[in-house]
């Protein structure tokens, strides 16, 4: 084996063994930051070592091993100023005689706690969705900075400080539980939403959309379903992500524009992930009427809900928009969130025509939350468009482009001003 | 990325020891809590299936078990990874699992890659 393929060998095996491995550390030394360096040490040392001896038969115990005999190291080090560490020495260093490879029990509960961690409130939803993909999903922070355009030493910056934001809060030590661990979970749920939202619709610079963030959050939100199994929004956050994600490679052209839905090659959708995101809404279908028949599907079911209605249409014309009408009705009740009613204007307007869908955006005018939304206008504008008032709806979609942030929506929006001033002065 | 990984074997290696079984759900379990193991199953016997074919312009269907193949597919598993590596890494531990489990067992996971537009 060429010393190139083992060291891809492996990064493959860190991706695989990360999460755990920093999961159970943290469990171990109570302390974020020491717990992702004894990980570094471990794969460090892996680095050193495999390229002559060989990928050892279960790496995952190797690397905790390694890892923990650092940690008594450490441990040991700071016994001389420090009493705990002291005790924690001693314990540590007679845990890993007895039996070195132990310790990747209680695995989920640890990959759980990892992830309320690095969603503690204390931190920014920037330092949160960081932290997340570095200790959680194990990027590098080389590859973090790539998928948000940044400079690597911001993300480096970002995750020390949140590291110290972290140690300084206690987080590594507090247990969530009761109604806190609910509230956690929410927390974490948005946190992955969040990021892939960051990668569905990037919404600054050149990029229509990020697809490896996609790809993380997709995979983050499969690991909640194995860790929170019986949790309904965990499901609906998983089969949202997945029915969204299929649409990746359709909402895009050759040249990076964006693909609205009525125009794209459904065939094109990934039937795999639509697969796993309509049995996750089952999922979560199911585990929501068996706590109570008439209990309220979440705000993640919901979408998934409108998700699901897309990807089960063969056509824009197929699609059931009343359904879906009725389904953002429910989600503008469950959230409060006034996109819902934008959404629902869209769906409106196609299941009972453009004057439906404007009547209601008419409603949506005064509601500050919305005042600098380039999706209002954007709607108004699609809406006009289809009602046959082409040099409105030219105006709607410049007064939209001028609002977004991201270069690819702008263009595509001028574009449609462009056609629909065309078409209004055939 | 995503991989379509065959576990293929002679059907002479006898039975299925028990240990391997719950290795491998074990393997499973662990796939699926990573978020990197998409779809698996595991297949009958080839007694229970059978060869449809075209050979110089006929159709025709056999009935299993297959005797002449050396290697039949015994079971699939679709994963979704970063990195060929990690692809290759899970193949390694399956055929781990066997070499601890199941002394004398001799097989090979094809790994392909699925192809995606």
């Amino acid at each position: 084996m060429s010393d190139e393929t083992t060291h891809a060998a492996i990064e493959a095996v860190w991706r695989l063994e990360s999460t755990r491995l920093i999961a159970a550390l943290v469990r171990i030394v109570r302390d974020v930051a020491l717990a992702e360096d004894l990980a570094q040490d471990a794969i460090v040392a892996a680095l050193a070592q495999w390229p002559t001896t060989g990928i050892p038969d279960n790496p995952g115990a190797w690397l905790m091993t390694t890892a923990k005999r650092r940690a008594v190291d450490a441990f040991r080090r700071r016994a001389r100023t420090d009493q705990t560490a002291a005790a924690l020495a001693r314990e540590l260093s007679e845990a890993v005689d007895q039996d070195p490879a132990a310790g990747i029990d209680h695995v989920e509960d640890d990959v759980l706690r990892l992830m309320f961690i690095c969603c503690h409130p204390a931190l920014t939803p920037e330092a949160q969705t960081t932290l997340t993909l570095k200790l959680v999903a194990g990027l590098t922070t080389r590859e973090i900075a790539r998928a948000y355009l940044a400079p690597e030493a911001t993300i480096a910056q970002r995750v020390s400080r949140a590291k110290r934001t972290l140690a300084e809060a206690g987080a590594a030590i507090e247990e969530p539980t009761g109604p806190e661990r609910g509230e956690r979970l929410e927390t974490v749920l948005g946190v992955v939403y969040l990021l892939f939202n960051e990668g569905y619709s990037a919404t600054q610079g050149d990029d229509w959309m990020r697809p490896a963030l996609c790809d993380e959050a997709v995979r983050l939100g499969r690991i909640l379903t194995a860790l929170v199994p019986d949790d309904p929004e965990v499901h609906g956050l998983s089969a949202l992500m997945e029915l969204q994600s299929s649409r990746l490679a359709a909402r895009v052209g050759t040249d990076g524009e964006p693909i609205l839905l009525e125009a794209q090659d459904r065939g094109r959708w990934d039937a795999a992930r639509i697969r796993r995101g309509l049995d996750a809404l089952a999922r979560a279908d199911a585990l929501r009427t068996a706590a109570r028949s008439d209990a309220q599907a979440g705000p993640y079911a919901l979408q998934a809900a409108i998700a699901a209605e897309h990807a089960r249409a063969a056509s824009v014309d197929d699609t059931d928009w009343d359904r879906i009408a009725e389904l953002y009705e429910q989600l503008g009740h469950r959230t409060g969130s006034p996109v819902a009613e934008v959404n629902r204007a869209v769906a409106l307007g196609r299941a009972r025509g453009p004057a439906a869908g404007l009547a209601l955006l008419d409603q949506l005018d005064d509601v500050p939350a919305l005042r600098g939304y380039h999706l209002v206008p954007s709607v108004r504008g699609d809406l006009y468009e289809r009602d046959g008032r082409g040099v409105e709806a030219a105006a709607e979609f410049e007064r939209a482009a001028a609002m977004t942030a991201n270069e690819r929506e702008r263009q595509l929006l001028l574009r449609r001003a462009e056609a629909a001033r065309r078409r209004a002065a055939d | 990325m995503r991989y379509m990984c065959l576990m293929k074997s002679s059907e002479s290696n006898g039975e299925t020891p028990p240990a391997v079984y719950e290795a491998m759900a074990e393997y499973d379990r662990w796939g699926r809590a990573n978020g990197v193991l998409v779809d698996s199953q595991g297949l009958l016997p080839s007694s229970t299936g059978a060869i449809v074919s075209l050979v110089d312009g006929n159709i025709k269907a056999v009935d299993g078990p297959f005797t002449e193949a050396k290697e039949l597919v015994g079971g699939y598993a679709v994963i979704e990874v970063r990195s060929r590596e990690e692809a290759l890494e899970l193949g390694r531990r399956l055929m781990q699992i066997h070499k601890d489990n199941w002394p004398g067992f001799e097989g090979s996971v094809e790994i392909r890659q699925i192809a995606e537009f």
